[in-house]
């Protein structure tokens, strides 16, 4: 049963979903901002530390669905270390993977084949915002916004 | 023990009128348990918008010819049909809107910024839709109108005795209600809501748009001064809504929207107004959509309330009964006074993660705060999957809900 939403739903997007590794608030953090999803009611909440113009860490406070915890769960992940400009570029390749299911570069990129779970949204248009909305706080946290929405 | 029988519903039958239900939805039968956002229509509603279309269409009230002569009256037979649907007193007393939100809103427009007065409270309940909320929060402020909660109790019924002690300073003009919560499925009792609003010198509306679907409704007899309810709902088209208001009381109110059809005469000094109910209808109607709600009442009354009333009861009972042995499986509200729409949360997966995993079986239903975040937050939920029932439900496809919650459970266990 259900062997057609592995795509969507793959062992690690329910193994992050249930048990987020980075899904606290950081007791020091530089940035933050909220993310929300107006038509559905998911929330999150992105903190981060920085080093210069490193992303040292990552946490968050997420309320949704397993698709949008394991994707900022993910998202924390891959971003600790990088530089914000590198989180940016990151995005953008991650949002078009979301969009489209293709990621040209997963082969040779670690942190995109780490996000390449998440490629089977694209099959639910209504999904692909669950997805990205973790991504859309840390970058307005990274430019200083408070708030970001999916929208 | 008096058994009352009704004229049973023929399920099989009605489904065949209803095109769409055989449809399939990821290579499985259809189970559309989405009623409560919009209902599916039946062939009479398709066939008379596009009959309308073919053979006698032109703009209405206008024409000397013989085409807006005929949609004129075609137009006007949807007016009469809401009339004795919910047995107002006069046609006049049906003004046609969009939808549910047009028509609370233009009571919050024009009775609430010309007959209600700064100072004065509008009472709504802790299950209303944002519809019913958010025109109320730009008039509270806009006009310095006082906007009071009537809580709601935990089993999801309206706290009689709260709203008594709301209305006890008098300063309550106006009690706006749901007459059944679009995420409980509870309804309100709206007799003696209207009776307590009157005692206490308030109007009173409610927000029709879910308890028109399934039990009949009598303006006269609830004692209401204003309901308002949509056309798509009630298996009739989108764009159609309806505000039914007392007579007086429309013509104590000034207009919503200014244009054509609502003038008596226009000159650049001064303009008059037509008379109720078209005082309110300014512009080009939504005229295939009236007609086509028109059918759509048609089409419930040949089945009759008391026959919907009764298969909806079932299928809520059956309902309950099949839900409350999924474990994990939590329903949002007890009232006893309740209808087929069950809102429920599952333990470890999330109300979108569940609706993505039903909609998979070809399962519909709604997932999310249902324009009702107010009522979410006070009950700690950010979201909640909704399954809502029609005419064309039948027990099996809630025992495939049913049977589809447990595989769900099971994959996110």
């Amino acid at each position: 049963m259900f062997d057609d939403v592995r795509d969507l739903y793959q062992e690690v997007i329910l193994d992050h979903g249930r048990k987020p590794r980075h899904g606290r608030r950081l007791a020091a953090f530089d940035a933050s901002a909220k993310g929300d999803n107006p038509m559905c009611g998911d929330r999150v909440e992105v903190f981060l530390r920085r080093e210069g113009d490193t992303i040292s860490e990552v946490g968050f406070e997420a309320r949704g669905c397993a698709i949008s915890v394991a994707s900022a769960d993910l998202m924390a992940e891959v971003v600790a270390g990088r530089r914000a400009t590198d989180a940016r570029a990151l995005f953008a390749e991650f949002r078009e993977m979301a969009r489209t299911g293709e990621c040209p570069h997963c082969d040779t990129d670690e942190a995109l084949a780490r996000l390449q779970p998440l490629s089977g949204v694209h099959e639910y248009p209504s999904r692909v915002k669950c997805a990205t909305l973790p991504w859309h706080a840390l970058i307005a946290a990274l430019e200083g916004g408070k708030e970001a929405t999916s929208e | 023990m008096n058994v009352i029988t009704h004229p049973a519903l023929d399920v099989a039958r009605i489904r065949e009128d209803f095109p769409i239900l055989t449809q399939s939805v990821r290579g499985k039968p259809l189970v559309y348990l989405d009623s409560a956002a919009s209902a599916q229509k039946p062939r009479q509603v398709i066939d008379a918008m596009r009959d309308a279309m073919e053979t006698q269409y032109a703009n209405v009230h206008r024409g000397l010819h013989w085409m807006s002569e005929r949609t004129t009256e075609a137009w006007e037979a949807a007016r009469d049909a809401v009339a004795r649907l919910i047995n107002a007193s006069s046609r006049d007393e049906v003004v046609f809107t969009r939808n549910s939100t047009e028509a609370l809103n233009l009571v919050a427009y024009s009775y609430g910024r010309h007959i209600l007065q700064p100072g004065q409270a509008v009472v709504i309940s802790g299950m209303e839709h944002h519809s019913n909320i958010v025109p109320w929060q730009i008039l509270r402020d806009e006009r310095g109108i006082e906007l009071r909660i009537c809580p709601v109790t935990e089993a999801g019924e309206l706290d009689m005795a709260a709203l008594e002690s709301l209305l006890a300073d008098g300063k309550v003009g106006l009690v706006s209600i749901t007459h059944m919560s679009n995420v409980l499925g509870s309804y309100t009792p709206a007799e003696r809501i209207a009776q307590l609003a009157h005692a206490h010198g308030a109007k009173v509306m409610f927000d029709g748009s879910q308890a028109v679907v399934h039990r009949r409704v009598d303006v006269q007899a609830i004692d209401a001064d204003f309901y308002a309810f949509t056309g798509h709902k009630l298996y009739g088209p989108t764009g159609i809504g309806v505000l039914w208001a007392r007579r007086e009381i429309l013509e104590a109110m000034p207009p919503f929207l200014g244009g054509g059809d609502m003038i008596s005469t226009v000159t650049y000094a001064k303009s008059t107004w037509a008379k109720v109910p078209h005082k309110f209808e300014a512009g080009t109607p939504a005229i295939i959509e009236g007609i086509g709600l028109e059918a759509a009442i048609r089409y419930v009354e040949a089945i009759g309330y008391e026959a919907i009333a009764a298969h909806e009861a079932a299928l809520t009972d059956h309902a309950l009964a099949r839900l409350s042995t999924v474990k994990g499986l939590t329903i949002i509200g007890r009232a006893q006074d309740r209808g087929g729409v069950i809102s429920f949360t599952m333990q470890g997966a999330h109300a979108h993660d569940v609706a993505t995993l039903l909609d998979r079986q070809g399962i519909a239903v709604r997932a999310g705060h249902h324009c009702a975040e107010p009522l979410m937050q006070a009950r700690g939920l950010d979201s909640t999957a909704r399954a809502s029932f029609g005419i064309y439900t039948m027990p099996e496809e809630i025992d495939a809900l049913a049977d589809a919650l447990e595989r769900v459970r099971e994959f996110f266990a």
